[in-house]
């Protein structure tokens, strides 16, 4: 393309590096804090789906004292789900939504900006298409868990005092509830399940809706979903089988790195054993590559 | 030393030709109006300077490639694409802090006193600024940049005459130094004549004129004939024609015809320099390729 290929003169290379004090992490931070700025339902939307629920909690505490005397006699197992689902449940549905807003951000960030042309606005800052489309990434895979997590701590550690406060009113022990109710222990879990699962095993995801909204002039969550169905339906057509639909399957299912499905009840060692399995790293290999063709598009997209 | 310098640069969208093998080269401390017709190809060639668009041929900016050090460049390159390009939903106070943030020449004291003079406010977000605040903003922020060249591709459309005004003036009193370099694309001929150093006219792809407003202003006369000396006047080899207000306007060049002096001029009519937007219509009516001045584009 360009002919030239000779070194950067040296006036021009000691001059544009002389204010370079500014390390390289300091346009990516910069660039992450822009995104939150812009896509405030990061962290606006797990908070909303916290107090939904817990005014939604609240109003069933008039039953607690109740369970727990019933249940008092029986079963433990019975009790412990009594007492203990409604925690997983609102850790449950902070990560629904918290997945929604990810793939909605991704699909998004990199369309949005050509279609308000700011695009050309970010362009005449000295930040690389490396360092923002990167600085995009890291929010549904790393950024987005986190808010997650700290909000379902929060949430859960709201519902216990709430849940104590209205068994001590009504004469009963706490020690029931705290015994039950290991926060800690569910906070650990739940942080492991977020970055290894809804962050890193669904990189390669979020990395293919980047790619989409980076090239897509229009209807991008068409483009994003259309390709894989397109597979699907040859292979079916082709060869009867469902070989790529069972193998998306089992990867983002989750079946067998204990998935989503289960809650929190999978313990932590499983997901860290997920890490060794060949389909966790080639996810993420298909991820960087999603990446570096993103990275790429943004250099020679233009408004739209 | 060159601030830009291109040999060559050729630039087609499929079987469009953008640019049609520029060569050019703008020194330091120029202002540099590049002029031309809707498609002629301005827009195109800024985005090849600013590493937008890929492209063939020579093309340095500052001793860089611009399109593979795209993110170097841009800490020396300031430019202002068109009136929007500032994120709506950004707040004025995010600009500055972002840009302070990943910009390492960027001083926010200055930009907050350029914006102290106007009625932005920094909890404002752009989509409730007018149109004329939003450009005001973008310049305050670019003239706090301690650039080396500064780019601005129509950068005062759609904004009233007020506005228009104040981006020139400010940008001559409170920016513009001998060490910088700006290349303004613009249809608004006539609101930047009087800042321009040198001139550029391009048409379909290629730079079909230039000179430096010095040699404009010696070299190119415009006399509003009297009726009786039509006909000697035409004799004179004018570059170009023109009727207004029943009389003629020919427009000469003393370049080519190096006899013509002013005085003999000003027998046959009024003297003047011609506008820009004169010279350009006569330059663009002429056929390509025998033009005044050739074509090898280099302002100095």
């Amino acid at each position: 393309m360009n002919s030239q290929s000779d070194a950067v003169p040296e006036s021009f290379d000691s001059q544009g590096s002389a204010p370079a004090a500014l390390s390289a992490t300091r346009p990516f931070y910069w660039s992450v804090r822009r995104e939150l700025w812009e896509y405030r339902s990061i962290y606006l939307a797990p908070l909303a789906a916290a107090a939904v629920y817990l005014i939604g909690f609240l109003i069933s505490l008039i039953r607690l004292p109740e369970k727990i005397r019933a249940a008092a006699g029986v079963d433990p197992a019975k009790l412990r789900a009594a007492i203990v689902m409604p925690y997983e449940f609102a850790a449950g549905l902070i990560m629904v939504t918290t997945l929604i807003v990810a793939v909605f951000y991704c699909l998004d960030t990199l369309h949005g900006e050509r279609r308000d042309r700011s695009i050309l606005f970010w362009k005449s800052m000295p930040v690389s298409d490396m360092t923002t489309v990167l600085s995009k990434a890291i929010i549904p895979v790393v950024v987005l868990q986190l808010v997650a997590f700290a909000v379902t701590f929060a949430t859960q550690w709201i519902m216990l005092m709430l849940s104590s406060v209205v068994v001590l009113g009504s004469g009963l022990s706490v020690a029931t509830l705290w015994r039950q109710v290991s926060l800690f222990e569910m906070s650990w879990m739940l942080l492991g399940h977020l970055l290894i699962m809804h962050g890193l095993w669904y990189a390669p995801v979020y990395a293919w809706l980047l790619l989409v909204s980076a090239w897509a002039r229009r209807g991008a969550l068409l483009w994003a979903v259309l390709p894989w169905l397109a597979i699907f339906a040859v292979e079916k057509v082709a060869f009867n089988t469902s070989y790529f639909a069972a193998m998306m399957g089992r990867h983002f299912g989750g079946s067998g790195q204990g998935g989503a499905s289960q809650g929190m009840s999978p313990i932590i060692g499983v997901q860290f054993s997920s890490l060794g399995s060949p389909g966790f790293w080639i996810g993420l290999v298909f991820a960087a590559i999603f990446l570096a063709a993103a990275v790429r598009l943004r250099r020679y997209r233009e408004p739209i | 030393m060159s601030v830009i310098e291109a040999r060559g640069l050729r630039k087609a969208f499929g079987t469009t030709v953008a640019l049609d093998g520029i060569d050019l080269r703008i020194d330091e401390g120029r202002i540099v109006g590049l002029i031309g017709p809707n498609g002629a190809g301005k827009t195109t060639a800024l985005n090849a300077i600013l590493g937008l668009v890929p492209y063939q041929g020579e093309l340095r900016v500052l001793g860089r490639d611009p399109w593979t050090e795209r993110d170097q460049l841009m800490r020396d390159v300031s430019f202002i694409a068109d009136v929007a390009v500032l994120p709506r939903w950004i707040k004025v106070s995010q600009v500055l802090e972002y840009v302070a943030g990943v910009h390492p020449r960027f001083d926010r004291g200055k930009a907050e006193g350029f914006l102290a003079k106007t009625d932005i406010r920094s909890g404002s977000r752009v989509r409730e600024l007018s149109k004329g605040m939003v450009t005001q903003l973008h310049l305050a922020v670019v003239m706090a940049i301690d650039a080396r060249l500064l780019v601005l591709d129509e950068p005062t459309l759609g904004l009233d005459i007020l506005y228009r005004k104040q981006f020139y003036d400010s940008l001559l009193s409170d920016y513009f130094d001998r060490s910088r370099t700006i290349v303004v694309a613009t249809h608004q001929i006539e609101e930047v004549q009087h800042v321009l150093t040198d001139l550029m006219f391009i048409d379909r792809g290629r730079i079909v004129f230039s000179c430096s407003m010095d040699e404009f202003e010696l070299r190119y006369v415009e006399v509003m004939v009297r009726p009786e000396q039509v006909v000697a006047a035409r004799a004179l080899g004018p570059m170009h024609e023109r009727q207004a207000l029943g009389r003629s306007i020919l427009l000469f060049d003393r370049g080519v015809n190096q006899k013509l002096d002013r005085q003999q001029l000003a027998a046959l009519g009024e003297v003047r320099t011609p506008s820009i937007a004169d010279l350009f219509v006569a330059v663009l009516c002429n056929k390509p390729g025998n033009l005044a001045g050739g074509a090898q584009g280099v302002a100095r």
